[in-house]
């Protein structure tokens, strides 16, 4: 039975999410990053923004995301009013924070959610890089700390997808706390049995990397993403040559030994539906 | 306590290429003490030291990232830039330190995480991610100790601790003043500045609740007088040793994952 409000969520979701893709394509076409062919928007809409051409993967707004993932009428957000409150008073942060927030219709560079796909019930978060390159602010490290503790508290999986520049600079120091915040509350998950399913999308990068993204139970990422601790650029100056064609590419990761397999976009609702289904209910029943 | 100082001038004064390193602080800290070495699964990082010692007689493992003092050190100790060999070991010596209830010690001095093409290989993200993951949970006491430079995740791997010490002219922050200005301004040159804005001092991370204690520096840094720095590092580490031995070790890990988990919470909230 879909009742009225499930109808209203899906609603509300369809349209942030048709929201999204306009900030994906702009309605003339775009061109395609790995191939450089103009691309037409209703034919990115249709393969999830996917170059039908080169298979090239385009970044996805967090709620369009949830849109290709979640059961209709399922989402239910959380945390969404948590932002950045600007902690250190850095000079032209808030007013960047704000013409931001205003120009996607975030809050953060996460979106946290309960959901459910095909019937079983998950939370999920999904990083945006439209915000700030969806970098690790201290509201990002409490929204997805909230999610872990509310997944643990709720014996349900927990599912995040990357995207990351690392660190937020602005934030400095809490910033990086967030990193021992976000993985302490994974071993807390971690002891009572909890599921984690990491999805590592282009780019993952610094803190994000370095904390709980490379900390699932199961690690997916998408085809061609770039994964990594230090950036390209970085590696580049510190060694001094130019690094080879895929270095640090989900591929290269799987061929590390860092991510189980590497899923098309396509496929990947499928897969984590599998995967919920072989870990049960995600939390132990005690 | 010495005078106040700009920030920029804290960040040359915690790199100063005498100020006490790993070798030193432990030499003056502990006795008895038995390097280990090896992650026992790919090989050793020697800008890691780390082993058993005794603390006041009390059995203890210590961990450090280590800088040098001659360049012919600095190369072999990776100028203290760890990989994740280093990483791994410093996980290795404290899941023992766990086994054998032995308090742990870390000591911080580093530029960061090393960015090679074969740290990347080998998982350095990761590498640090699981550090932050298994430190939080340990069931034994952890004391962590900025000494020199604590720069982003690469100084973090080691720094989830019950307390964390800082000394005077100690920094620690998200990146180096020069690499955030990169970032932020496409200009490494505004390191200065980077200095001012990113509250790495002692006295300002003690103020965000990041730090817990501040270890007095002679004037003019640690470097002039070693002895006197180290001495009131040791009085505060046995002081602080001695207000968590009544904890339960399920106690010392709920403590941390409250002190770690309250970092950032924003003022403003919806629910």
């Amino acid at each position: 039975m879909t009742s009225i409000f499930a109808q209203r969520r899906q609603k509300l979701l369809a349209m942030k999410a048709f929201r999204d893709g306009q900030t994906h394509a702009p309605t003339a076409g775009t061109v395609c990053p790995g191939c450089g062919q103009t691309v037409g928007a209703g034919t990115l809409a249709q393969t999830q923004y996917v170059c039908p051409q080169c298979g090239y993967h385009m970044p996805l707004g967090s709620y369009y995301r949830l849109s290709t993932i979640l059961d209709a009428g399922s989402f239910r957000e959380l945390n969404s009013r948590l932002t950045s409150t600007d902690p250190l008073h850095f000079p032209d942060y808030a007013a960047k924070l704000e013409a931001t927030r205003r120009k996607t219709g975030l809050n953060e560079a996460v979106v946290t959610a309960l959901g459910s796909v095909d019937g079983q019930k998950c939370v999920i978060g999904v990083l945006d890089g439209r915000f700030f390159l969806g970098s690790m602010s201290a509201a990002v490290g409490e929204k997805i700390t909230r999610a872990i503790e509310f997944a643990a508290k709720s014996k349900l999986p927990l599912i995040l997808f990357s995207a990351s520049g690392g660190a937020r600079m602005q934030e400095g120091i809490l910033s990086l706390m967030q990193m021992a915040k976000t993985s302490a509350a994974l071993a807390r998950f971690d002891e009572k049995g909890g599921f984690f399913l990491s999805i590592l999308t282009n780019p993952t990068t610094g803190g994000v990397t370095a904390s709980f993204a490379s900390l699932g139970d199961v690690i997916l990422a998408e085809p061609g993403a770039l994964i990594g601790f230090a950036g390209p650029r970085v590696i580049e100056q510190t060694i001094g040559q130019t690094l080879p064609e895929g270095f640090q590419r989900a591929e290269f990761q799987l061929e590390h030994g860092f991510v189980d397999a590497v899923v098309p976009r396509s496929e990947l609702r499928s897969t984590i539906s599998r995967l919920l289904a072989l870990h049960g209910k995600g939390g132990r029943n005690e | 306590m010495s005078e106040p100082m700009t920030a920029a001038e804290r960040v040359a004064i915690a790199r100063h290429h005498q100020r006490p390193n790993a070798q030193e602080i432990f030499d003056f800290l502990f006795t008895d003490l038995f390097i280990q070495r090896g992650d026992r699964l790919a090989g050793e990082d020697e800008s890691i030291l780390g082993g058993i010692a005794r603390f006041h007689g009390r059995p203890v493992t210590v961990i450090a990232t280590r800088k040098g003092r001659t360049l012919d050190e600095n190369i072999k100790y990776n100028f203290g830039m760890p990989s994740p060999e280093g990483y791994r070991k410093a996980l290795r010596l404290m899941h023992q330190a766990q086994k054998f209830r032995r308090p742990i010690f870390t000591f911080i001095d580093t530029p960061g995480a090393y960015p090679g093409m074969e740290a990347e290989e080998r998982g350095q993200g990761e590498a640090i991610a699981r550090n932050l993951m298994e430190m939080s949970r340990l069931t034994v006491p952890i004391f962590v100790t900025v000494t020199g430079e604590g720069n982003s995740g690469g100084a973090l791997a080691l720094g989830v601790g019950d307390r964390v010490l800082m000394l005077e002219n100690a920094v620690y922050s998200i990146l180096s003043p020069e690499g955030f200005a990169t970032i932020l301004w496409k200009d490494s040159s505004r390191h200065g500045q980077a200095c001012e804005l990113m509250r790495l001092t002692a006295p300002d991370l003690k103020r965000l609740g990041i730090i817990d204690e501040i270890i007095p520096e002679p004037a003019g840094g640690a470097h002039l007088a070693p002895d006197i720095a180290l001495r009131a590092l040791d009085e505060a580490l046995v002081r602080n040793l001695k207000a968590v031995s009544r904890q339960s070790g399920e106690a010392l890990a709920a403590g941390r994952y409250r002190k770690f988990r309250q970092m950032g919470t924003p003022p403003k909230e919806d629910q």
